[in-house]
């Protein structure tokens, strides 16, 4: 086997371990004296952090080199839906137990939960085309799509700041990552425009950093590998 | 330690107390961190011997009180209570305590005294949690005098028959039962009658949130969430909440006339 097969074996592992970590104190119970908001208060947590890890591969592969990330991304993306689903799902059995008025009321009245809930929705798309067959049919219309992480994301650290009664210090912690990674991405990007208003033939030191232009980059991104794995890129 | 002497009280509910270690480890005191798990872990080492509270302001009668004197001022009780989180969740409580009323009998408000305030312990060296500023410390609260003259009006002691463990406000807590929990300032040190309606720590902290009546009210939501229903601790499916957290029959009176829509 190659050694990729065991990274993301291991990963794949090791992202169900506080899903593991939940059942195993529930059944000792272990999760204190309001066990619904404990389950409510992991699942979301372990969201956001799924969903900042997939964002962190792009900058990591650009940083380092090291294409491994890049072949990661998507069980990340994919577990960061899974958290989302049983964050959800937490919310509507456990919490208001399929209350639907209520649910259907606090959708649009709780801005938290607005957030969170737009947050969710926006996810369910990217999860839906996360194939490498819809990788392959979409093409360029995949990447555009798959910006959309970036408002799920925003959404779901602002879900958690909306919240908070009064100590910001853990959501302001996923904002400064968000932000750090989100912003690695905008620097980029105008330097990419800068870069590309530039008459040709002029030398550009940093041209081996600048992404390539969209076309390029889609009809690279979109070539399945060999054997069958995607070779998705950006 | 446990408490000697305690009468049972009419004002008790005979509602199921919820278990000792869901009241002593599931707390809101943010003077010992923020997570309800932080208070049980990092009071232990709060002093609460020799302890005093200052009954100061406009009473004829201002005295600095050993707690050991307040403990005597009444016969202690148990008072079986609801306690109704802001939060959306609720427990059954089997304080021990006297009535509020009867310190403050004893100080004799002056006529212009028409607020109590109550302020708590700051010491950042034996409550870490007021080594952040995550509220403005130290932490206060209040009543109308109305209020806190009302016979459920509790200062609290002791709990399930023992001295208030330190998670619970310990020495020395208030206990408004048809009021949201943060309306009970815990170790209190300070007990100020004012002319004026005095600010809160949470009103301080977010005044479209939190208003200086906070009374438990299904009909006025919380801005960020609803306060319809709540979970009783222990409990799977939530319940409605009541207006007052069911005490309306003896508090209503106190209100009427108010608009609890503007007086949240």
């Amino acid at each position: 086997m190659k050694p990729i097969f065991w990274l993301k074996l291991g990963v794949f592992t090791a992202s169900l371990v506080p899903l593991a970590q939940l059942v195993v104190d529930f059944y000792a119970d272990q999760l204190g004296a309001n066990p619904i908001e404990a389950i409510t208060h992991s699942t979301g947590d372990w969201t956001l952090i799924f969903l900042l890890l997939s964002l962190t591969a792009t900058p990591l592969r650009r940083l380092s080199g090291w294409q491994w990330p890049m072949k990661l991304r998507r069980m990340l993306g994919l577990y960061a839906f899974f958290y989302a689903c049983l964050h959800f799902t937490t919310y509507v059995w456990l919490d208001q137990f399929f209350d639907w008025r209520s649910i259907l009321a606090d959708i649009p009245e709780r801005p938290f939960i607005t957030a969170g809930f737009l947050s969710f929705v926006l996810l369910i798309p990217l999860a839906a085309t996360s194939t490498t067959g819809m990788i392959r049919r979409l093409g360029k219309r995949w990447v555009r799509l798959h910006r959309l992480v970036y408002a799920s994301a925003i959404g779901g650290v602002l879900h958690y700041l909306w919240l908070v009664k009064a100590d910001l210090a853990q959501p302001l912690l996923y904002a400064a990552i968000l932000g750090m990674l989100l912003g690695f991405r905008l620097l980029r990007h105008w330097k990419g425009a800068a870069g590309a208003r530039r008459p040709q033939g002029i030398a550009n030191p940093r041209a081996p950093a600048r992404p390539a232009p969209p076309a390029a980059r889609a009809s690279a991104g979109v070539r399945p590998g060999r054997d069958g794995r995607t070779g998705v890129r950006e | 330690t446990p408490l000697a002497g305690v009468r049972r009280s009419p004002y008790s509910t005979s509602e199921k107390p919820t278990p000792f270690k869901d009241i002593t480890t599931y707390n809101n005191f943010y003077e010992f961190g923020t997570s309800k798990e932080a208070p049980a872990k990092l009071a232990g080492n709060l002093r609460t011997r020799p302890w005093t509270v200052s009954v100061e302001g406009l009473v004829k009668h201002p005295r600095v009180y050993d707690i050991d004197e307040i403990l005597k001022l009444a016969p202690l009780e148990e008072r079986i209570y609801r306690m109704r989180c802001v939060e959306g969740w609720s427990m059954v409580i089997p304080w021990i305590g006297l009535p509020l009323n009867a310190l403050i009998k004893q100080a004799e408000p002056l006529g212009q005294a028409k607020y109590v305030a109550f302020i708590t312990l700051y010491d950042p060296r034996q409550m870490p949690g007021q080594r952040r500023d995550v509220l403005p410390w130290p932490y206060v609260d209040g009543l109308r005098l109305d209020e806190a003259m009302h016979p459920l009006t509790l200062l609290a002691v002791g709990l399930y028959g023992r001295t208030l463990p330190n998670q619970n406000g310990a020495p020395l807590r208030l206990v408004v039962p048809w009021k949201y929990g943060f309306k009970g300032p815990k170790s209190i040190v300070r007990i100020r009658f004012v002319a004026q309606q005095p600010s809160s720590t949470w009103m301080r902290a977010s005044p479209g949130e939190y208003g200086f009546y906070s009374n438990v009210n299904p009909d006025v939501d919380h801005p960020r969430w609803s306060q319809k229903r709540e979970r009783r601790i222990g409990e799977f499916r939530k319940r409605p909440t009541l207006l007052f957290n069911g005490y309306g029959e003896q508090v209503a009176h106190l209100y009427r006339g108010m608009d609890l829509k503007k007086y949240f």
